[in-house]
C-alpha cells in the first residue's frame, strides 16, 4: 500500500508500463486539445489525471480506450500500439465513462450479462461473476430493476461493476465521482481503493482535488493539453506550496493589519478576491502566527493538492 | 488481422444484444413488423382487389402478395436502422459502450443489420404462412422467399443505417421515409406492373433496389424462373456489398472522433 503517497512501484522499480504515451497529440479541425504529452501508467499503481474542463484529460483517456483516433506521436496500451479495431487490448481494459452509458434497454442484471458476452465470456462465468459484482457494489437488490429507475450513485455503481465484469488489468474511470452526493461518492471511492488494493491498475481523471488525494499513488495535472506537473499528491503540495496555509477573509474589521501580518511572514502570499492567502513551507512559522491573528477572521489549515492544482492552473473560470 | 469468426461472433453478440432487449416488448414490436403489411394486404388485396382485371395471369391479390413481402422486408429493416439504431448511437450511447469493448465498430454494425434483417425475415414470413392457406402460393420455390427476404433485409438496413449515420436528428428521417422508402413503396411494382408504362419510367424503377427483390419475390411464389432473374439477383448483391460498406465506413467516421 501507498505510504505518504509513495508508491512501492516508485522505490522498487517494478511495475511495467501498462500504458505509454510519447509525444502524443491530438487535435479536431487543427485546434489541438492534446499537444504532445508523455506520460506511462504502471501496473498496480493509482494515476489520476487531474485539470480544469477542457484540458485534454477525457481525450487522453479515450485515445487509450481505442475510442478517439491518435493524432501524433506514440501510445501504447500493455506493450501495443494503439490503432485499428485494438481487439486485443480492448479485451484488457474495463472503462468507466464520464456519462452514463449503460444500457437503457435492459435489467440491472442484463446490462452485466450482456456486456460480459462482449467479451465473450462464457453464460455460467457471467452469471458467477455478475452476481459477485452485484455484491461488490451494494446493488444485489436491484437485481432486475431497470436502470431508469435507479439514482445516479446506483448507476455510476452498477457503471463500475459493468467495467469489471471481464476482470480488466487496466481499469480506467472519467470523472467517476462526478455528480454524485457525498454519500455516493464515499462509496464509490471505498470500492476503487478495495480494487487498486486488490491489484487493480487504474487511471481516472478527476477535477475533485480531494479524489486524487485519496485515490491516486501519482497525479498528472494537465492544462491546456500539456502536462505541467507531475508527482505524488504529497510531493507536489511539498514542492509546490509547502505544508500549511493561512486564509483572511475580508469581512474583518482589522483585515489589512492581518494583511500585513501575513506579507511579512508567509513564503508568498495570494489574493483571490476578497481572500488573501499565506503560504508557508514550514508548518511551525504559520502556527507561530496564531495568537498574533487570534482577534480577525482567519482560517488555519494543512496544504492541499488544490492549492497547487490553483496554483499551476490559475483562478480564472474555465468553460 | 482478425478472424472471420471473430468477427461473425462479436455481430451475433450484438444481434442477441438487440434480441434481449426485444423480447419484452415482442407483441408490441410485432403489431409494427407485422399488422401493418396484414392491414394493407387485406385492404388492397380483397377491396380493391375485386375491382381489377388478372395481371399477368394473375388474380390481384396473388399479384399483391409476393410484392408486399418485399415492401414488409424494407420497411422492417428500414424502421430498425433509422428509429432504432439513431437511438441506440446517440441518445442512449449504446455503441459507444460497445465499442469500448472487443466489440469493433464494423461488429456493431453488421450486428444491427442482421438484427434489421431478422425483423423482415420475422414479417415476410407472416405473410406467405398467409398467403399459403389462400391458395397464393403456386410453387415450392416460395420457400426460397424466405432467405430472399432476410437478404432484402441486409439491403435495406444497411440503407438505413447509412442514412443514420450522416442524419442530424429525427427530423431528418422525414427525407428518408418519404422521398427514398416512400417512393420505392409505391413505384416498384409492388401495387401495379411497370411494363406497358413509359419506357423512362421503367428505367427509373430499375434504379430502385426494391424493384428486384418485388420481381424476384413474385417469380418465386408464381414460379416462372428464367435466365433474367439473375440480373436482378446480381444487382442486389452488389448493391448490399456497396451500400453495407457504406455504412460501416459513415458510422466509424461518426462514432469515433
Amino acid at each position: 500500500m501507498p505510504t505518504d503517497g509513495v508508491h512501492p512501484t516508485e522505490i522498487g522499480g517494478a511495475g511495467e508500463p501498462l500504458v505509454r504515451a510519447r509525444g502524443l497529440l491530438k487535435a479536431y479541425a487543427s485546434e489541438p486539445v492534446v499537444k504532445g504529452i508523455d506520460f506511462e501508467v504502471r501496473r498496480g499503481e493509482c494515476l489520476g489525471f487531474l485539470g480544469p474542463n477542457g484540458a485534454g484529460k477525457t481525450t487522453t483517456i479515450n485515445m487509450i480506450c481505442c475510442f478517439v483516433e491518435v493524432g501524433s506521436g506514440t501510445l501504447e496500451v500493455f506493450g501495443e500500439p494503439v490503432g485499428g479495431d485494438a481487439r486485443s487490448i480492448k479485451r484488457r481494459l474495463g472503462v468507466v465513462s464520464q456519462d452514463n452509458n449503460l444500457d437503457p434497454d435492459l435489467t440491472v442484471i442484463k446490462n452485466l450479462l450482456v456486456y460480459g458476452r462482449y467479451f465473450g465470456l462464457a453464460r455460467d462465468r457471467r452469471l458467477a461473476r455478475a452476481e459477485e459484482l452485484l455484491a461488490f457494489v451494494q446493488l444485489e437488490e436491484k437485481r432486475d430493476a431497470h436502470i431508469r429507475t435507479l439514482s445516479g450513485g446506483m448507476r455510476r455503481r452498477l457503471t463500475l461493476a459493468r467495467a469489471l465484469i471481464s476482470n480488466p488489468e487496466l481499469l480506467i474511470l472519467d470523472e467517476p465521482s462526478t455528480g454524485l452526493d457525498p454519500q455516493a461518492r464515499h462509496v464509490v471511492w471505498q470500492k476503487l481503493r478495495a480494487l487498486n488494493r486488490a491489484g487493480v491498475t487504474m487511471l481516472l481523471t478527476t477535477h475533485y482535488m480531494e479524489e486524487a488525494a485519496q485515490l491516486c499513488d501519482r497525479v498528472l495535472i494537465m492544462d491546456e493539453g500539456r502536462i505541467i506537473a507531475r508527482g505524488t499528491p504529497a510531493g507536489l503540495i511539498e514542492e509546490h506550496i509547502g505544508a500549511e496555509v493561512i486564509e483572511l477573509y475580508s469581512d474583518d474589521p482589522a483585515h489589512a493589519d492581518a494583511v500585513a501580518v501575513l506579507e511579512r511572514e508567509a513564503d508568498h502570499v495570494e489574493r483571490a478576491g476578497d481572500e488573501v492567502y499565506g503560504f508557508f513551507r514550514h508548518g511551525d512559522r504559520a502556527r507561530a502566527l496564531l495568537p498574533t491573528l487570534a482577534e480577525h477572521h482567519f482560517v488555519h489549515r494543512r496544504a492541499t493538492l488544490e492549492d497547487v492544482f490553483l496554483r499551476l492552473t490559475g483562478r480564472e473560470l474555465r468553460e | 488481422m482478425t478472424g472471420v469468426f471473430e468477427r461473425l461472433a462479436g455481430a451475433c453478440r450484438v444481434w442477441l444484444r438487440n434480441y434481449e432487449s426485444w423480447k419484452d416488448f415482442a407483441v408490441a414490436s410485432l403489431v409494427g413488423t407485422v399488422a401493418e403489411p396484414l392491414l394493407f394486404f387485406a385492404a388492397m388485396g380483397f377491396g380493391l382487389g375485386r375491382f381489377v382485371d388478372d395481371i399477368q395471369g394473375q388474380p390481384y391479390v396473388a399479384f399483391l402478395a409476393p410484392g408486399l413481402v418485399a415492401a414488409t422486408a424494407m420497411n422492417a429493416a428500414s424502421f430498425e436502422t433509422t428509429f432504432g439504431s439513431f437511438t441506440r448511437m446517440t441518445e442512449q450511447r449504446t455503441y459507444e459502450a460497445i465499442v469500448m469493448t472487443p466489440i469493433s465498430v464494423a461488429e456493431v454494425v453488421a450486428g444491427d443489420i442482421l438484427w434489421a434483417a431478422s425483423k423482415s425475415l420475422l414479417g415476410g414470413a407472416v405473410i406467405l404462412a398467409i398467403m399459403a392457406p389462400l391458395g397464393l402460393i403456386q410453387s415450392p420455390l416460395a420457400l426460397a422467399v424466405l432467405p430472399l427476404t432476410f437478404g432484402v433485409g441486409i439491403m435495406f438496413g444497411a440503407l438505413g443505417m447509412a442514412y443514420t449515420a450522416i442524419a442530424p436528428s429525427y427530423t431528418f428521417f422525414n427525407y428518408f421515409f418519404t422521398l427514398v422508402i416512400g417512393v420505392m413503396f409505391l413505384f416498384s411494382g409492388v401495387f401495379f406492373p411497370l411494363e406497358g408504362l413509359p419506357a423512362w419510367v421503367g428505367w427509373a424503377a430499375w434504379l430502385l433496389p426494391l424493384t428486384h427483390a418485388v420481381t424476384l419475390m413474385r417469380s418465386l411464389t408464381i414460379g416462372t424462373l428464367d435466365a433474367s432473374l439473375w440480373g436482378h439477383a446480381i444487382w442486389l448483391a452488389v448493391f448490399t456489398l456497396v451500400v453495407f460498406w457504406l455504412s460501416v465506413r459513415l458510422i466509424r467516421r461518426r462514432l469515433i472522433r
